[in-house]
């Protein structure tokens, strides 16, 4: 069924925004899609208003940086109850012009998704109502979650973990 | 607001505009049940409007995780919502199976029903009991919540642990259930309906819990679908959305329950859907019991099993795998997983992100209460302060998963 659901909603975003899609692909029990990060907002609109994929709920909204540390990325996760459709659909763009649209004009539950991942990534949301920090105090100037801050000192001397391959 | 349209005599003050008052509820406010911060835009007794402030308790969980070996991670997941720890522990462990394609017994799937519907029911308890402290009704709280203490106590007898369980392992469980465990459940749920039915009978259809609860805080199916609401609070609403229904994990597929729904998504509705669902609750661990399985209590996953003992001692294979799982040096698949599981509050999940190696390179959880409490300045718009308390207590706010 899942292989079904991956040609399906890969052959209607084919049809209206082919040039916009750079990969589909299938993860474990997940339909993956990666779009263009200047149509996102279209096409969430899209697969929200579609008669036949009507991805209403709106699971999830993550941030993430990628590997090498040059790009941040948004995750959505799209559910489709009646039908029990699920995919996930991410958004990479250059981490020093973290700019993508917002989704609250579409899913009001986004609002304070979107704050979060500004508040862990720094990634500015356009047309956000209200994107302030969320979790973290207002005061902070980092954005704890991308990889440049690490978690622990590196340059502690005071601990040897190299026997455990670290 | 609009102007007062009254005519004043002449020696009356004429109140031009409308003032609003601005009350401070919280953070730690002892009706709030936990550290919420909320500012009030008042009118005497109704509220206009309210900003909410998380993160009081912010515990940096997802980079804490991206540190932390797979078995480690457990221990953060307990807290998210500590009132149904083994559901978040079930969940989490389920996660990293799917990225690991095990294959779990059956025995092994229908224990681990078992302790996440004896948590979904300690968890429905502390809910619906708070609720009754919160329309003044102390008693049912006090019959109840002895309830709770026992099914702590099954989880005492198989982990050691009462309210931050970390209970099982990534495959199974460790070891089979003592006599003890079972002597306890069979107890609980022998004894447990007669405990509820008194609850029941204390408020379902009480002339005073009624009036206070039947209409307030209620949210419609399209908002709440909009808020991306799950769980009870969904249901309530009118939407039959369960996870163990439509993404059967665990094997659920093999049990028969109903899933109750509320029509008006208000503060009653919310209570019974939870109270009905405890008794779904019981009926699943029963035919559980009643199916269970023979075979094996965990995968075949040594990389995640301490060897037996003597085989550490005596054996350079076992002493090895010993170390590496205390050590946490287990090397994980490449892969991108996304799994949920239906928790006390609905849909948790947990997007998981690994590129090899022993710790995650990317958790994100998808913590019910953080998505569904941005809801709760619409819900309380127009009613009075004392109804909004209730609300907050129905729709089942954890400090601990909203601010993860």
């Amino acid at each position: 069924m899942t292989m079904e659901l991956l040609e399906i909603v890969n052959n209607k975003l084919k049809e209206h925004f082919a040039g916009d899609i750079e990969s589909a692909e299938q993860l474990y029990d997940y339909p993956v899609f990666t779009v263009n990060k200047d149509k996102v907002h279209d096409i969430l609109k899209f697969l929200k208003e579609d008669e036949e994929l009507n991805f209403h709920f709106l699971t999830d909204l993550c941030g993430m940086q990628t590997a090498d540390e040059k790009q941040l990325g948004v995750i959505y996760h799209l559910h489709n109850m009646p039908k029990n459709y699920r995919i996930r659909l991410k958004t990479f763009f250059d981490i020093n012009k973290p700019e993508v649209a917002t989704a609250t004009d579409l899913w009001p539950a986004a609002n304070w998704m979107e704050r979060e991942t500004y508040d862990f990534f720094g990634v500015k949301f356009k047309g956000h109502p209200n994107l302030k920090r969320i979790l973290n105090v207002d005061e902070m100037d980092i954005f704890p979650l991308r990889k440049e801050y690490p978690l622990e000192d590196q340059g502690r001397t005071d601990k040897n973990d190299s026997m455990f391959g670290r | 607001m609009s102007k007062k349209e009254t005519t004043y005599s002449v020696n009356q003050e004429v109140i031009e505009e409308k003032e609003y008052s601005t009350l401070n509820l919280g953070p730690t406010h002892p009706a709030t049940h936990g550290i919420f911060q909320n500012v009030l835009k008042m009118d005497g007794e109704i509220i206009h409007d309210a900003v909410p402030t998380i993160g009081y308790i912010h515990r940096a969980f997802e980079k804490l995780a991206e540190r932390r070996p797979y078995a480690q991670i457990t221990p953060i997941t307990d807290r998210l919502n500590y009132c149904s720890s083994p559901i978040n522990n079930m969940g989490w462990y389920m996660t990293v199976e799917k990225l690991l394609k095990a294959e779990i017994p059956k025995r092994a799937q229908y224990h681990r029903v078992i302790i996440m519907e004896l948590s979904r029911i300690a968890d429905h308890i502390i809910c619906n009991s708070v609720i009754g402290v919160d329309t003044g009704a102390m008693t049912g709280f006090l019959y109840i919540f002895q309830w709770r203490e026992k099914i702590y106590e099954i989880f005492e007898e198989i982990c050691g642990a009462r309210l931050t369980t970390n209970i099982g392992r990534i495959g199974g469980f460790d070891k089979e259930w003592s006599k003890k465990a079972w002597d306890l459940i069979d107890t609980f749920l022998k004894e447990y309906p007669k405990g509820l039915t008194e609850f029941s009978n204390l408020l379902e259809r009480n002339k005073i819990f009624m009036d206070r609860t039947v209409n307030c805080g209620p949210i419609s199916a399209e908002r709440a679908l909009a808020y991306s609401f799950v769980g009870p609070n969904l249901r309530a609403a009118g939407v039959d959305y369960d996870v163990r229904v439509m993404n059967p994990y665990s094997s659920y597929e093999d049990f028969t329950f109903t899933v109750p729904v509320g029509t008006q998504g208000d503060t009653y509705d919310r209570f019974m859907v939870r109270q009905h669902e405890m008794w779904q609750s019981l009926s699943i661990i029963e035919q559980a019991i009643k199916k269970m399985p023979a075979g094996a209590m965990h995968a075949d996953l040594p990389d995640f099993f301490l060897p037996p003992k003597e085989q550490v001692y005596n054996n350079m294979e076992a002493l090895i795998y010993h170390f590496k799982i205390v050590m946490g040096e287990t090397d994980i698949p490449k892969g991108e997983v996304y799994h949920c599981v239906e928790g006390g509050n609905g849909e948790l999940g947990f997007y998981l992100i690994s590129d090899g190696g022993r710790t995650p390179f990317r958790l994100h959880f998808r913590r019910p209460c953080f998505i569904y409490y941005q809801a709760y300045p619409e819900m309380i718009k127009g009613i009075m302060l004392s109804d909004a308390i209730l609300t907050m207590s129905s729709m089942n706010v954890i400090a601990g998963e909203l601010d993860a």
